[in-house]
């Protein structure tokens, strides 16, 4: 595939999120550190080869509750199924607590808006009855993403947070299908080494017509 | 002779080569396996894809999944290092941020450059190509034609391998047999589009990229390549031999540690130092050609990236293969009372009709490539097919409001998951979660198309770099670029019709494009961005309107070339790698013969 274009799938998601949206967003309910602390990223020589762990370039911040609800909402989005683990059983959290802890400009633009729905989801948990969202039983859980994960359809006092619950979302899906569970729940048979390669199977080629 | 330090260099040499890439690698092979002493100085730093290239690794093991950040801006995992369209401590200027005016300049300051991570697309320039002038009234004629080189098409094709077919179309060059290596098996998506594109009339053949998709003959093309050279055949049979072919995985972009594409570090490199007449300095930023008392170049000077010393070379013959705008900076910076403009820049033409491609690009979902049973298509990493410009006639004619025409670079399959995997679906989902989104991720994976257009730009007089004239110097002191950059309708227009050629094909496979934009303004990728920027020191036949002659060779200073994409005086649709070696070559091949006359 052409390089652009696959970096431009990549960042789609991130790139439709106009900067400063964050800045008309829900109330902070006083989140602390929407900025993360400086630090220079992995510069711009980066040893490639060796496996890197969440936290090695950067200091991982999201707090302990910050990851409780983390992993609750990434499982809502994700759940565990007859094909692959939750989201949080395959390194989601440590994944979006790398990312909204990045120094760079698309994760910095992130940080607030997740940061501020979590402190939204959490007062709706409140609101609800209970200490956080992370709290509320399933079905009330169900109820909250049910307002959210459409933002076309979601009510306008619900569009910021739902448009958080987006971003939210392709994070979870970002860190799930780069996983190799996610992988193998895809199907995916490719990055190893043949010494041949047939192309489209014949009998698939004919039942598509394209033979 | 091998990596030396400015310290250990020698006294003098035979020919200076600044940079490492496509240019300076080809133009470094070809001199050195013909006999000539060259010292090769690059920027960047010394760069071994053998052990430096991540072959396998996957997205988990990556920071952020590897996606793409101001540092890699390609993806962690990109080849890659110390590149960008920033790279610290070395800024430049643009006159606007908008997008109609912007240039973004890409540089990789690496040994090899920008060759390490690159397309691998190898299309050659037709015989209109070199002609353009000729055909439609606009921009700039070649001195050269397609018959001067063709010869050089030929030979980096068995040099490099390059896959691909001949199909005898309008001009889109044959290849004489076996020059070409076969084309690697289309996957699904591919033949699906092909069906499709070519009931619209769009056609639709094996593409043409620098990959292995079988060991290189090593018995003959060596011999065709350096005839009556004994030794270069030996040299050049032994390094690719031990080149291995495609494996069928891996992203090329990432570079290939088993040498089975395309990188000038992994290619033109190894056999030039096998024959001891190359010595490579690395860290070394160049930013003056010098002169002797007789108007002739001496040498050059450049920065020690590792001490920050100045230090200077010399040699007979200095070629410049820096990068398009690179060489036309160092140029520029190469002032003297004779040459107060900077040097080889009579014409006052140095810097001058910097031309990028033409890009805009859809994609769009297909239903009929949902769900499929797992398949591995991986393949060549993508452009097995690919459409080559096919309205040659109707644009002659006048019907089409643009003067010049684009290739469609295209793919789909199940490609590796990754951080853009389930993301962004709402378009074709409204949005959920829960067990019907995984659903939903499972259903959408391998069923996405895309279409990148790659259109030829014709050169303008707004379209240029200067030195910036507010005085801004990088790290090391040296003066910066200024760019000025216009599109012209010729290819807005062209973008425009990209756009609805995609979105037509895309609804003729049953699919559904994610946007079109049929402002052609708004559809065309800034200047930069496709990184296939050529011209700043042209080549003609007028020494008053052009910077170098048909050999490359500038009209100033006649020891003094410069073999990368600067010379190129028109920016074909066909991306400029193959033609900036052809090129390259073809100058060097002059460089060996007039050392042998002693004319230089």
């Amino acid at each position: 595939m052409d390089r652009r274009t696959t970096i431009k799938w990549m960042l789609a998601a991130s790139a439709a999120w106009p900067a400063g949206r964050a800045a008309a967003g829900p109330p902070t309910h006083g989140t602390a550190l929407l900025r993360p602390p400086a630090t220079p990223g992995y510069g711009t020589d980066p040893d490639l080869v060796t496996p890197h762990k969440r936290g090695e370039f950067w200091p991982l911040t999201l707090s302990a509750a910050q990851r409780r609800l983390a992993a609750v909402l990434s499982d809502l989005i994700i759940p565990a199924d007859e094909h692959s683990p939750s989201a949080s059983g395959v390194g989601v959290v440590d994944f979006i607590d790398e990312w909204v802890s990045a120094p760079y400009p698309t994760q910095q633009r992130d940080r607030p808006v997740v940061l501020e729905g979590f402190a939204w989801l959490d007062a709706e948990g409140a609101r609800r009855g209970a200490r956080g969202f992370a709290e509320l039983d399933a079905a009330r859980q169900a109820a909250v993403c049910d307002l959210l994960c459409d933002a076309t359809r979601a009510a306008p006092e619900h569009r910021e947070a739902a448009h958080f619950f987006a971003l939210y979302r392709d994070l979870t899906a970002a860190a799930f299908y780069s996983s190799p569970a996610g992988a193998k729940d895809l199907g995916y048979i490719g990055n190893v080494p043949l010494t041949s390669f047939d192309g489209a199977p014949p009998e698939l080629l004919k039942k598509l017509n394209l033979t | 002779m091998p990596f030396v330090t400015p310290k250990s260099q020698q006294r003098t040499y035979d020919v200076i080569v600044v940079g490492s890439g496509a240019a300076g690698g080809q133009t470094a092979y070809t001199l050195s396996m013909e006999g000539a002493r060259v010292l090769m100085l690059e920027a960047g730093r010394r760069y071994r894809p053998e052990g430096e290239t991540p072959m396998f690794q996957t997205p988990d093991l990556a920071p952020l999944g590897g996606v793409g950040t101001p540092q890699k801006p390609f993806g962690f995992y990109d080849a890659t290092v110390d590149g960008g369209w920033q790279v610290p401590g070395e800024p430049y200027v643009r006159t606007t941020e908008e997008h109609a005016g912007r240039f973004d300049w890409w540089r990789a300051r690496m040994l090899g450059g920008r060759t390490n991570h690159w397309g691998r697309i190898s299309l050659r320039n037709g015989p209109y190509d070199f002609k353009p002038k000729s055909r439609d009234g606009l921009g700039f004629d070649w001195p050269i034609g397609y018959e001067d080189v063709a010869p050089y098409y030929d030979k980096v094709e068995l040099l490099i391998g390059v896959y691909g077919s001949s199909e005898g179309l309008e001009n889109t060059p044959d290849s004489p047999p076996g020059c070409l290596l076969p084309p690697p098996k289309p996957i699904v998506s591919d033949y699906l589009i092909a069906q499709r594109a070519r009931r619209l009339g769009v056609p639709a053949i094996p593409g043409h990229r620098a990959v292995l998709t079988r060991a290189l003959d090593h018995t003959a093309n060596p011999r065709r390549i350096h005839p009556g050279n004994e030794r270069a055949q030996r040299i050049l049979a032994a390094d690719m031999a031990s080149r291995a072919p495609c494996l069928w995985a891996t992203p090329c972009g990432r570079g290939c540690s088993i040498r089975a594409n395309y990188q000038s570090t992994t290619v033109h490199l190894p056999p030039a130092l096998a024959t001891g007449n190359l010595d490579i300095t690395t860290d070394a930023m160049v930013y003056e050609v010098t002169l002797a008392a007789d108007g002739h170049a001496s040498g050059v000077s450049y920065v020690d990236r590792t001490t920050g010393a100045h230090e200077h070379a010399s040699a007979r013959v200095v070629v410049l293969a820096a990068s398009a705008c690179e060489s036309a900076r160092i140029l520029l910076n190469s002032k003297s009372t004779h040459f107060p403009d900077g040097l080889a820049n009579s014409s006052g033409k140095v810097g001058r009709y910097l031309m990028d491609t033409v890009g805009s690009d859809v994609s769009g979902q297909v239903p009929l490539l949902e769900s499929l049973p797992p398949l591995n298509e991986d393949a060549a990493d993508g452009h097995q097919l690919y459409t080559p410009w096919w309205l040659y006639k109707e644009q002659l004619a006048g019907k089409l409001g643009f003067a010049r025409g684009y290739h469609i670079e295209f793919g789909g399959g199940k490609r590796m998951p990754g951080p853009g995997t389930g993301s962004g679906l709402e378009w074709l989902t409204g949005g959920n979660y829960g067990r019907k989104f995984k659903e939903d991720v499972r259903r959408y994976y391998g069923s996405f198309v895309y279409f990148s257009g790659r259109g030829e730009m014709i050169p303008n007089e707004n379209s240029y770099c200067e030195i910036d004239p507010g005085g801004v110097k990088d790290r090391f002191g040296i003066p910066v670029l200024r760019f000025h950059w216009q599109w012209s309708e010729h290819e807005t227009r062209q973008a425009a019709h990209m756009q609805r050629t995609f979105g037509d094909i895309i609804e003729a496979m049953g699919g559904k494009p994610q946007k079109i934009e049929t402002d052609g303004a708004k559809a065309i990728a800034p200047g930069g961005l496709i990184i296939h920027e050529v011209g700043g020191t042209i080549m003609g036949a007028d020494p008053r309107v052009s910077v170098t002659n048909q050999w490359c060779q500038t009209w100033d200073v006649p020891n003094l070339f410069v073999t990368d994409g600067g010379v190129f005086p028109s920016n074909a649709d066909k991306n400029p790698t193959l033609t900036i070696m052809a090129i390259a070559w073809r100058a060097a091949d002059h460089i060996l013969a007039s050392l042998r006359r002693k004319e230089l």
